[in-house]
């Protein structure tokens, strides 16, 4: 099997587009999220993507297959909230580490149908609903709802099943806590150590709004520096912004690291009933731009993007060579 | 290439990146129990309030890391250290900067490890304790993601020598680097700092050795920093300040020459080493790099005539009398003093042709130099608003001679138009706005409060204003300025306008003000900035382009606005009431009231005095901090204690002289809570019989994290169905009576700063009224909390049972129930207070509220509210569902 490391120098990597947007259009109910195994599990299950792993296995692979069609290179696994910390809200803890493995499996087998050239499953690993370093009751700025401890365990056992399942790297994305990052790429080092293996990471955050800050306050040079401390295989931006608003944050990420540089924006911002309309073309304009700007070697899309607008990204990352690494800074 | 880039890199909120050009960097020592006794107090009392103020006044003051150490046998280290970053967090103007997590114990350390989200600094690891603790530390160190400090120490002890020193860290360096891969760029050693000038042979090779081996360490341990604690060196002189700073300043100026890139400094306590005596310096060198034989002798013999010496300029007083005449204008009016103003101004007129000339050139040279100071923060808006005083003092004496000579057209920057809208009586933002655009040499027309939109416009084109400035303190402010940008946008007006004031803000600005006029609407947060933006907007050269910059920023601030708005989920006002805070009324009974009525209250304002929260009174002059913290704060502890003098010099009057009167009127009223939000007031108790009044009250509708209950203030006070009699308490109290009539006689007298200072004071008061008269309804006139006995620090961080909410603030922003409290407590017969259209009491210096008894109702924010809940609350309230709207609509969720 080929390495990512080697595709990643040979060329643009795409990875693929939203996978909830994809999702719902299938309009599962209540009883299809729940299946057959879960049909009497005392809480409502409706919502829970991740869990349409286990219950509606094919609705995923297709998703997966899709993009690997637009011409993803990446697809990410259907694990976003697949911790014991996120899936508290549904009451289904214990069926985290299943979850993980079977997402990293499905992922793993149609990537294996693909024999064109070698295709990567990235083991997605969400921010989780809390936040270490900001606290939930205004009133109270001290207190904490998750502990570094907290989030470290989760972390572990999600990285633990991931690779189990399959992944060729991880995925720490839409890191809007730098603090939870830290958590997971602690985690991450925990199990490459106990299990002699070198899993490539990418990292992926997230700058809120207009401020150029993560909602935790980084600047983005401030993210970049907290990090670092572990060997990455790329770092970059993902979800909140459209391309053309993360361009300038892109930019200040390139002008100081060596490291790989991915981007995975959301296709423009939401319009007034909270839909993304950017289309497929209008998002290969802007990502032409970055591509001509020497800005990325990973490029794929977030919130509203479909393998319409992978298979648009494909087209035009395939025209150019990766971004080319200064060594200067 | 690549090595180029190995440079320590660390990070807070912001980066901080250490190159060879990299001045030396400043760690804050304050922040560190071991160091300072105060500190150390505020931990021991939890008073982590004013712990974080030491910590924002070394960020302010300089320092480009903070050490924050807990190394204290009485403390809970982990807790305190945990507690203690945790709260950083919070603060973006402390968390900016990157934190050194100072312990010598390792689970302190690791606990701050845990709640850092930038990349620290350990301080610090060694090889003390063997090989094996060490690299295990490293490795856990590499992994959280911070950079380390590495103590001259090992297994024999402390290195004190040159060679034990570089021995140690080359030893160090080496496991660091190749067993454990640790960045070297990331490794910064403290080869140790120790006395000097003790008296015993050993330790006069201190200083030197540490300098040598600093170099050593720099030329021989590939990009390893060198950093130390220098307050060390100076031991044997505590207690003689100015010889230790000296020592200090000449240590430093040395260890840097040899290479050292970090150090823990106290900047208070250190001389500019060009301007140390150079008898004390040569002395200090001596000893330092060891040049002489009875080096020591002499500095001990020399220090003693330092001892008590203190920074005096007495004999500088009034030496600036001796400068030119420009001088001595610029030094009155830059340090506020009118003693003089007239005779020098009288010099100038005599020098010039025209008199108008004195106030072009002299007295404007002399506010640029203020502008320039205040533009730049070296100047606070105490001290802007008295040299306004004098400046208006020069003015006014030069008035007739000018008007004499009939040339009185002087070259203004600009007219500005200042008004407080329709339905709002607060003018203290507005007023300080005036006086500093004034001094800028900008005209002002201040057409006073409660202006109508009508007379805006009107007096905005008559007399051809350049600017209008809109202010507000109230929320129903927020949309009479909407309206009238629309107004003045349909009769085509292309005036710029500008908001300020409490309640509004940028993004209120962008999204709902900006889009309704076609010319720039500008947000303008504090004095200070008023006049960059005025001249901004004046200017030929930077008009188009800042225009078009404002619009852009706002444009865009508006899409994210309106983009992020949706992402809160909100549940049915339905769902909300399901999801109400259910106190356990089974087993509490309500304290009957001693009283039940409506009664009057005066009080002696001296009574009051006590009860004065002074934060905000600070505040209200744009100075940041916590009283009394603030008073010795190291940028603006100078300003804030002038002005705290001034202050307290004039409440002496206003107690004294009686200038105010304080009247209060409150009622206590069984009550329940009915059909979840409604609050039933009655006469008779159980019999509920006859109602009085119903209090309406909102209820949070944000979707909240599991367990958290949807609060309305109604949830305080007994639901009907529980059987149980409770009460509610409403009340209003004023000091604003006699505020107007001294501020009117102030200004007659051009006396800007006293004219604010008195109405600030007056705000002062009536909440201090407040907060005494909320004191006697708990312990004697409800009585439901008689054994209270509260600081008054307490009682301003609301540390009492029950709560005291108004109406207009945060847990229930409906104006519309302070006509209730009027009805009920008869509040305008009783006290003369009244409400505007827009529902603001007048006289401004006024507060009104209710109260609740129930020890676990609390102060909560209402947050966005959904249309059903409007549409509910207008059929409650009997009013149509667009007037309701327009009532909540800083409150509705878009």
């Amino acid at each position: 099997m080929s390495k990512i490391q080697d595709a990643i120098k040979e060329r643009i990597l795409v990875l693929d587009g939203a996978m909830g947007t994809m999702l719902q259009r299938n309009n599962f109910s209540e009883t299809d999220f729940r299946g057959e195994r879960f049909k009497d599990f005392p809480h409502p299950l409706k919502g829970n993507n991740d869990l349409l792993s286990i219950t509606q296995p094919e609705a995923v692979k297709q998703v997966h297959r899709l993009y690997f069609q637009a011409g993803a290179d990446i697809v990410e696994t259907n694990t976003f909230s697949g911790t014991t910390i996120g899936m508290a809200d549904y009451h289904m803890e214990d069926l985290v580490y299943e979850l993980n493995y079977q997402s990293a499996k499905i992922a793993r087998e149609v990537a294996d149908e693909f024999t064109d050239r070698p295709r990567f499953v990235a083991g997605s690993i969400g921010p989780t609903n809390r936040t270490a370093s900001m606290s939930p009751d205004v009133n109270d700025p001290g207190f904490r709802a998750v502990t570094f401890d907290d989030l470290r365990i989760a972390y572990k056992q999600q990285v633990e099943a991931l690779i189990d399942g399959g992944c060729d790297v991880l995925l720490v994305e839409t890191i809007f806590d730098t603090l939870n990052a830290k958590a997971a790429l602690f985690a991450i080092e925990e199990v490459k150590e106990e299990r002699h293996l070198d899993i490539p990471v990418m990292v992926s955050g997230t700058i809120t709004d207009a401020s150029g800050r993560t909602l935790s306050g980084q600047t983005v040079e401030a993210f970049l520096i907290s990090i670092q401390h572990i060997p990455l295989l790329s770092i970059g931006f993902n979800c909140a912004l459209g391309a053309d608003q993360l361009k300038p944050y892109l930019k200040r990420l390139a002008q100081n690291t060596s490291l790989n540089i991915s981007a995975h924006p959301n296709a423009g911002l939401p319009n007034a009933f909270g839909q993304y309309d950017q289309t497929p073309a209008e998002m290969q304009a802007l990502i032409r731009e970055y591509l001509q700007d020497n800005l990325v070697n990973i490029i794929g899309g977030c919130c509203g993007t479909t393998p319409e607008h992978i298979k648009a990204i494909a087209e035009v990352a395939a025209q150019f060579k990766p971004r080319t690494i200064l060594e200067t800074i | 290439m690549a090595e180029a880039t190995k440079y320590l890199k660390l990070s807070g909120l912001e980066p901080l990146i250490v190159t060879p050009e990299s001045n030396f960097i400043n760690v804050g020592e304050r922040t560190n129990v071991t160091g300072s006794r105060k500190f150390l107090r505020l931990i021991k009392e939890e008073k982590y309030e004013e712990a974080l103020d030491i910590a924002r006044a070394q960020v302010e003051g300089g320092a480009q890391i903070i050490d924050v150490n807990m190394d204290e046998g009485m403390l809970d280290g982990v807790y305190a250290m945990t507690k203690f970053l945790n709260l950083i967090a919070a603060e973006p103007d402390i968390a900016r900067v990157p934190v050194m997590i100072d312990s010598s114990k390792w689970e302190i350390i690791e606990a701050g490890l845990k709640v850092i989200q930038g990349k620290g600094v350990v301080n610090s690891i060694s090889l003390k304790e063997g090989k094996e603790a060490f690299i295990h530390h490293a490795k856990l160190i590499k992994r959280y993601g911070a950079a380390v400090i590495v103590m001259a120490f090992d297994e024999e002890g402390q290195a004190d020598t040159y060679q034990r020193r570089i021995d140690i860290c080359k030893r160090s360096y080496d496991i660091l680097v190749n067993e454990v891969h640790f960045p070297p760029e990331d490794i910064i050693f403290d080869p140790n700092i120790f006395p000097v000038a003790t008296g015993m042979e050993e330790h006069k090779l201190n200083a030197l050795d540490f300098f040598k081996a600093t170099q050593w360490i720099r030329e021989n341990l590939p990009y390893a920093g060198v950093s130390g604690g220098v307050s060390n060196v100076s031991f044997s002189f505590r207690g003689n300040d100015k010889v230790r700073e000296a020592m200090h300043s000449a240590f430093l100026y040395h260890a840097i020459k040899h290479g050292m890139t970090m150090g823990i400094v106290n900047p208070e306590m250190l001389e500019i080493y060009d301007e140390i005596d150079p008898i004390l310096l040569e002395h200090v060198e001596d000893v330092l790099l060891n040049r002489r034989e009875d080096a020591t002798e002499r500095l001990l013999d020399l220090a003693e005539s330092f001892k008590g010496d203190f920074k005096t300029n007495n004999k500088a007083v009034q030496e600036w009398r001796n400068g030119s005449l420009q001088d001595r204008l610029t030094h009155s009016l830059v340090k506020g003093i009118d003693e003089f103003i007239e005779i020098d101004v009288e010099e100038a007129r005599l020098s010039v042709e025209k008199p108008i000339e004195v106030i072009e050139n002299h007295l404007m040279n002399g506010m640029n130099v203020v502008g320039d100071l205040f533009g730049s923060g070296k100047m606070f808006l105490p001290q802007v608003v008295k040299s306004a005083r004098v400046m208006k003092k020069a003015v006014a004496y030069l008035l007739p001679y000018i008007e004499a000579s009939k040339d009185g057209k002087s070259s203004s920057a600009g007219k500005v138009l200042m008004a407080t809208v329709k339905g709002d009586v607060h003018d203290i933002g507005k007023n300080i706005v005036s006086v500093v655009l004034a001094c800028n040499n900008f005209e002002i027309i201040d057409l006073g409060v409660m202006v109508p939109p009508e007379k805006i416009i009107e007096a905005a084109v008559r007399e051809s204003v350049d600017i209008i400035g809109l202010s507000g303190l109230i929320t129903p402010s927020l949309d009479e300025m909407v309206y009238l940008a629309k107004e003045m946008d349909k009769l085509n007006i292309q005036i710029p306008i500008m908001i300020g004031g409490a309640t509004t803000s940028r993004a209120h600005t962008a999204v709902k003000i900006a889009p309704e006029y076609q010319s720039t609407v500008v947000h303008v947060n504090d004095a200070s900035r008023a006049v960059t933006v005025a001249s901004n907007l004046l200017q030929a050269e930077t008009k188009n382009s800042y225009v078009q910059s404002v619009r852009e920023e706002y444009d865009k601030l508006r899409e994210g606005y309106l983009s992020r708005s949706r992402d809160k989920n909100y549940l049915s006002i339905e769902e909300a009431r399901k999801n109400k805070l259910q106190l356990d009324w089974n087993n509490f009974t309500p304290v009957k009231p001693n009283f039940i009525g409506t009664k009057t209250v005066e009080v002696e304002l001296a009574q009051l005095v006590d009860f004065i929260d002074w934060t905000p009174f600070f505040q209200s002059w744009e100075l940041f901090g916590k009283y009394p913290a603030i008073l010795k704060d190291e940028v603006v502890g100078e300003q804030a204690s002038a002005l705290f003098a001034d202050a307290q010099k004039m409440l002496s009057q206003i107690v004294t002289e009686k200038w105010f009167t304080a009247k209060g009127i409150l009622g206590i009223f069984p009550a329940n809570t009915v059909n979840d939000d409604d609050i039933s007031v009655y006469e008779e108790p159980e019999t509920r019989n006859p109602q009085l009044a119903t209090f309406l009250t909102l209820r949070q509708q944000s979707q909240k994290t599991a367990g958290a209950p949807n609060i309305a203030l109604a949830d305080f006070i007994a639901p009907i169905e529980s059987g149980k009699q409770d009460y509610i308490g409403c009340f209003c109290v004023t000091t604003g009576f006699g505020v107007d009539e001294k501020a009117a006689e102030f200004e007659k007298q051009l006396d800007d700063y006293n004219s604010i200072l008195v109405k600030a004071l007056g705000d002062r008061l009536a909440e201090a009224f407040a907060e005494y008269l909320h004191l006697k309804v708990r312990q004697d006139i409800w009585g439901y909390a008689s054994d209270e006995n509260l600081s008054n620090q307490e009682l301003i961080n609301e540390e009492y049972k029950g709560i005291r909410p108004a109406p207009g603030y945060p847990a229930c922003p409906d104006h519309l129930e302070k006509p209730t409290i009027w009805k009920l407590l008869q509040v305008e017969e009783a006290i003369g207070v009244k409400l505007t259209e827009s529902m603001a009491m007048w006289p401004a210096a006024s507060v009104s509220g209710y109260y609740f008894a129930h020890p676990q109702s609390k102060y909560f924010g209402l947050g966005k509210i959904k249309e059903d809940q409007v549409v509910d609350y207008a059929k409650r309230r009997g009013i149509a569902t667009e007037i309701a709207t327009k009532w909540l609509s800083p409150n509705i969720a878009d």
